[in-house]
């Protein structure tokens, strides 16, 4: 933008409103987070009464001492990490190869392909129809079919094939000459030259099946193969719905809402961590996808 | 004569046959790889994906749990006149529209306004901070986001009855109450994707010729004369297509929102196409009657979507895909 100096008095002014506002929305975005936070390591005194507003009162991590003391919270933990990582390199397994086949000029149908890829970002047979799918393969209750199930993704292929179709034939002209296969093509230069794109898809993935709640819910009844997400839902809709909880523990050194908020503290942390990789990544990506000439 | 042209054609067209074999065995042997890179692709989207298609058919069936989709009886169409003769999915498709129409008004031009905001900011850092801490909600999960919805605005110590209550104003059990849904559910949306969507129109502004802005400069614009007169007008294209999907996209809510915060005291305001077919589908067991719903709404989606896309395509040289 232009320099400092050829701004009026006037402009000088906006800027500075401007960036009031945008300070503005920028506390107005964090602020629920601080409160819940807040909560968190509050007495539960102080939570009912709704003395927290920006800062703990009555510091106490008794809360997290009852999160963290229960087993279902580290086993959906242990849960929704196997989703994660599983469910993500499952997704990586599908869509290199496939968005690599799918950007390929000698592959024959290549336009019919590409359309059966498109077709399912445009219709979904919807919610009973993909459920009563999943029951009839058998794939209810198991890692494994929550893993394969969300693996493949038209959006992110189309992402990818994209970008394999952007790189230049020359860097594989080299790899050719050396009598490389389409394996070794792909493995040795676009898979090294896509880097940002897959690194992209990378994080799509990991957030997605991080975050994943809906159909981890229907389709997983043992409490045993439950993801965070699902538990975390369980947990608090079982303390506000649970009088006794709240009443009992009316003295106790924890409540409804400080246990709350550990749960939340504790299940946002995995994503403030890789949330530095995703900034450097994402808006590339979604401007790689979104729109496409 | 008529004969041996007769033979002859058949022995061409058996040549010609025999050729495309070798051919595409030839093609095969050379390029097999690429087709065993693509068919695991291919063939997960057919058992995940156009399975369900096929499976659509129990919206036209008696479906019974025994006798599996393919097993169970037709019954033509009654479960379409079931559904239009059902209260609750009119009152569930009205709400989707008025949810969407809302979401749209109201959070359809925050995320550009954001965006010309952040391109007044000159401070780095402060853009780089701030820009930081705004996307940050579209990458928090539903339930934590609804969660966090729950607890603040939770009657006996929710922060939002605190603050109410300064002003003298008795606590509301905001999450019972029909007609506080729907603002509490749009202003969650808005809350969670505005900064994030910001980036698209942000994009749209990184790519305005400099030019433009420095002859301005020479002629003595202002910064508010430029917004108006040079960068509004360039983006309008980008807002445009966004617009159009995002009318497209109308009966897509996020029905995962809806089951977290809805309740059966606010069904009325916040029940939506899709809570519908969880609750009496699969939560109720009436699978068939659901299915059919899910094909209706998938269809108008689907139509909505092919016109917002061959209507951008048509201003423009960008599309959806």
């Amino acid at each position: 933008m232009a320099n400092m100096s050829l701004y009026s008095r006037n402009d000088k002014i906006f800027v500075t409103v401007n960036m009031v506002l945008i300070g503005m929305f920028t506390i107005s975005t964090l602020y629920p987070f601080i409160y819940i936070v807040a909560l968190s390591m509050s007495s539960a005194f102080d939570a009912r009464a709704g003395n927290v507003i920006l800062t703990p009162v009555g510091f106490t991590l008794e809360a997290f001492n009852y999160v963290l003391s229960d087993p279902k919270f580290w086993n959906s933990y242990k849960n929704t990490f196997i989703y994660t990582i599983g469910g993500t390199l499952m997704s990586l397994a599908f869509i290199i190869p496939g968005a690599y086949a799918l950007s390929r000029p000698q592959l024959a149908g290549r336009r019919f392909w590409n359309l059966m890829v498109a077709f399912t970002m445009w219709f979904n047979a919807g919610l009973i129809p993909f459920f009563l799918n999943f029951k009839e393969l058998g794939l209810l209750d198991s890692y494994f079919g929550i893993i394969i199930g969300f693996a493949v993704n038209g959006f992110n292929i189309i992402l990818l094939r994209n970008f394999f179709e952007s790189v230049p034939r020359s860097f594989e002209e080299a790899a050719r000459m050396d009598g490389a296969n389409e394996f070794q093509v792909l493995w040795k230069v676009y898979v090294p030259l896509s880097k940002p794109a897959i690194a992209t898809i990378t994080l799509f993935c990991i957030v997605a099946r991080w975050n994943g709640f809906f159909w981890a819910m229907i389709l997983l009844q043992d409490a045993n193969k439950i993801p965070l997400q699902v538990y975390l839902r369980h947990t608090i809709a079982n303390l506000s719905d649970d009088h006794e909880f709240s009443t009992s523990l009316m003295d106790a050194s924890y409540s409804f809402e400080t246990v709350s908020g550990a749960i939340i503290v504790c299940s946002i942390i995995p994503v403030l961590i890789i949330y530095p990789f995703i900034m450097k990544y994402f808006q590339k990506g979604i401007l790689l996808g979104g729109v496409k000439e | 004569m008529n004969k041996d042209t007769n033979s002859v054609l058949d022995k061409t067209e058996q040549l010609v046959t025999e050729g495309r074999i070798q051919r595409v065995g030839d093609h095969l042997k050379r390029e097999w790889r690429l087709y065993v890179m693509l068919i695991p692709t291919i063939i997960w989207l057919l058992v995940f994906l156009y399975k369900p298609m096929y499976g659509l058919q129990v919206a036209f069936k008696d479906y019974s749990i025994f006798r599996g989709v393919a097993g169970s009886p037709w019954n033509g169409f009654e479960h379409f006149l079931a559904l239009f003769n059902n209260d609750q999915f009119f009152r569930a498709l009205r709400n989707t529209l008025i949810m969407s129409g809302y979401s749209l008004l109201f959070g359809f031009p925050l995320p550009i306004i954001l965006a010309l905001m952040f391109n007044e900011v000159l401070n780095k850092t402060f853009k780089k901070i701030s820009q930081t801490i705004v996307y940050l909600p579209h990458f928090i999960s539903s339930v934590i986001i609804a969660s966090i919805v729950m607890t603040a605005f939770s009657p006996s110590a929710g922060i939002v009855n605190t603050i109410i209550g300064w002003f003298g104003i008795d606590p509301i059990y905001f999450l019972t109450k029909p007609e506080w849904f729907r603002p509490i559910f749009i202003g969650t949306g808005i809350w969670q994707e505005a900064g994030f969507q910001s980036i698209i129109f942000l994009a749209a502004i990184a790519g305005v010729s400099p030019t433009l802005y420095e002859s301005a400069v020479v002629d003595g614009a202002s910064r508010w004369q430029m917004i108006w007169k040079i960068t509004l007008p360039s983006i309008l294209p980008t807002i445009l297509i966004m617009l159009i999907i995002r009318i497209g996209n109308i009966l897509e809510i996020s029905f995962e929102m809806v089951i977290l915060l809805y309740q059966p005291a606010t069904y009325e305001t916040a029940d939506v196409v899709n809570s519908f077919i969880f609750r009496q589908g699969i939560l109720g067991g009436r699978y068939d009657f659901t299915a059919a719903a899910g094909l209706f709404n998938a269809v108008i989606a689907f139509i909505l979507v092919m016109a917002a896309n061959a209507l951008s395509k048509r201003y423009s040289r960008i599309s959806l895909w």
